[in-house]
């Protein structure tokens, strides 16, 4: 059935649709949606693959690249003895302190719990 | 000069006269809606950028227009009227609008011609991070799913007898949670309802978190609540990048008549997400977004004139659009709950409600529901997902009904 020759008849002639023509364009319609958003998923789920296996590539590359260089590690925070009461130290991937400081404020409050009862392995910045 | 039939005509010609001849008293019962508009917009903060315009649009064109007679009014419906009518001579003739409006109908033009919507998604683009839909495509589902509510109250209006079909569409898109969508939708179809459409859309959209709680208690149990979910992907920025392009190009090949809203919005997200167009991301964002709310929420309630607004659809055009967004929050849920148990128990139902629309409330309410089953659970970025799937598929479904009913 012709669903846009079914809306016309119906509207331009001012009377109103009938139930079962109302069920079919809401069932098609429907389906409609989910077949469109399902293409949609199979084809983000297809160029996110490639991305991955890309992003596996580099990483692997730039790990070999690392081993090959042996450089004498630097003197960081990480080395220096933590504080008396202290969980140890927070590890900071291109995120400032004092960003670092606020999530974790967040994160107390959110989880209400003490700052002193959680302990923060490593904070990321996801781009 | 006679003072006391100058007194006379003033008063004739007052407003405070009209509200007592042809039913101006309609025109009372609209100010006192508008008055309760504001309040909830003000002082209950309900969508309060778009409602306090509305409202005041409302109030401005009840308190101006009377009837066709109405020479001094912002909005004259009866122009709207013959620019629809192909038997009128002023039959889309903007010229006529221009020359014989008031300042909300030349406003309206940009309602009519479908720009402010799409503006406002351009704005809704370049402010929303589609990382978690693409760290998690299966969120499209949820977001597919909580479209059910648009095609339910659609069939329940067509069914209902009182509405034509291209009526009946516009009511369901309601159920889509989304204002431009609605409105886009509802001035190509039916614009004789964009009043109460709009109305009903931005009030159910600004009451998400009293209506959808008790939906999602009632069909989730505590254990589906508490389930906390694993971390997503790390979304690369050429992922980013390419995704608006995506979806632009996949999108309108489908539906071409989803070009206006989601080439604006997929434009939007480009702007923001390519990295070289920081200011354009930036006024989309904030200057134009609100200088459209600005236009849109005024015109949007200046269509509220008492005539067409206080009767019998109103009134079936509230509970239909109350009905839709409840549906479309079931249905958000019970897909939402098919994927916990198709994965083990590793969804969260909860994110399934935020397939509507209504960006980020919706996301919100998922992620206050989950944290009081469980305070250490944060869903928040995992309903981002179906949240703005729910844009891509409302904008969907309004493609289909315009295709069929357009």
């Amino acid at each position: 059935m012709n669903l846009a020759l079914l809306a016309a008849q119906t509207t331009d002639s001012g009377t109103k649709m009938e139930i079962g023509d109302a069920a079919l364009v809401a069932i098609v319609g429907y389906g409609v949606v989910f077949l469109g958003i399902v293409l949609l998923m199979v084809i983000l789920y297809i160029t996110g693959s490639i991305f991955k296996k890309r992003d596996a590539k580099a990483a692997a590359a730039k790990a070999a690249e690392a081993k090959n260089e042996v450089k004498p590690a630097p003197a960081s925070v990480m080395d220096a003895p933590a504080a008396p009461g202290s969980a140890g130290h927070v590890k900071l991937n291109g995120v400032p302190e004092k960003d670092a400081a606020m999530i974790m404020a967040i994160v107390a409050d959110k989880m209400q719990t003490p700052l002193n009862e959680l302990r923060f392995i490593s904070i990321k910045e996801v781009e | 000069m006679d003072i006391l039939q100058t007194l006379k005509d003033l008063w004739e010609g007052s407003g405070f006269n009209s509200f007592f001849v042809d039913g101006g008293w309609k025109n009372l019962v609209m100010i006192g809606i508008a008055c309760v508009l504001l309040y909830l917009g003000i002082k209950k903060k309900f969508e309060p950028l778009l409602l306090v315009g509305i409202a005041f649009g409302c109030l401005l064109v009840n308190l101006s227009y009377f009837g066709p007679d109405s020479t001094d009014a912002l909005y004259h419906p009866e122009l709207w009227t013959n620019f629809l009518n192909p038997d009128h001579p002023d039959y889309h003739s903007y010229g006529t609008i221009l020359t014989h409006g008031g300042l909300l109908d030349i406003l309206y033009i940009g309602v009519k011609a479908g720009i402010y919507p799409s503006l406002i998604f351009m704005g809704v683009g370049a402010m929303t991070d589609f990382g978690p839909l693409i760290a998690n495509p299966k969120s499209l589902l949820l977001g597919a799913a909580a479209q059910m509510g648009v095609f339910l109250a659609f069939f329940g209006a067509a069914a209902s007898g009182f509405f034509t079909g291209n009526q009946a569409a516009s009511i369901g898109i309601i159920g889509g949670a989304d204002g431009p969508t609605a409105i886009f939708l509802t001035t190509k179809l039916a614009p004789e309802l964009l009043g109460p459409i709009a109305i009903a859309a931005y009030s159910y959209m600004a009451l998400i978190p009293m209506i959808q709680p008790p939906l999602m208690k009632l069909l989730t149990t505590e254990k589906e609540r508490k389930v906390k979910m694993e971390q997503n992907r790390v979304v690369s920025k050429t992922e980013k990048i390419i995704f608006p392009i995506i979806v632009a190009m996949f999108v309108i090949l489908l539906l071409p008549s989803t070009a206006p809203l989601i080439g604006c919005l997929m434009l939007g997200n480009l702007w923001r997400e390519c990295g070289v167009t920081e200011r354009l991301s930036d006024t989309v964002q904030n200057a134009l977004m609100n200088i459209v709310t600005i236009f849109l929420g005024i015109s949007v309630g200046a269509t509220t004139a008492a005539d067409s607004f206080l009767n019998l659809k109103t009134i079936l055009i509230i509970v239909l659009g109350l009905t839709a967004f409840a549906f479309s929050t079931v249905g958000g849920l019970l897909v939402g709950k098919l994927m916990y148990y198709l994965t083990g128990g590793k969804v969260n139902p909860l994110i399934g409600s935020a397939g509507v629309s209504a960006v980020p409330m919706a996301a919100r309410v998922a992620q206050t529901e989950g944290q009081k089953a469980n305070p250490s659970n944060f869903l928040l970025m995992h309903a981002m997902g179906p949240n703005v799937a729910g844009v891509i598929g409302s904008a969907i479904a309004a493609g289909f009904l315009l295709t069929v009913f357009g």
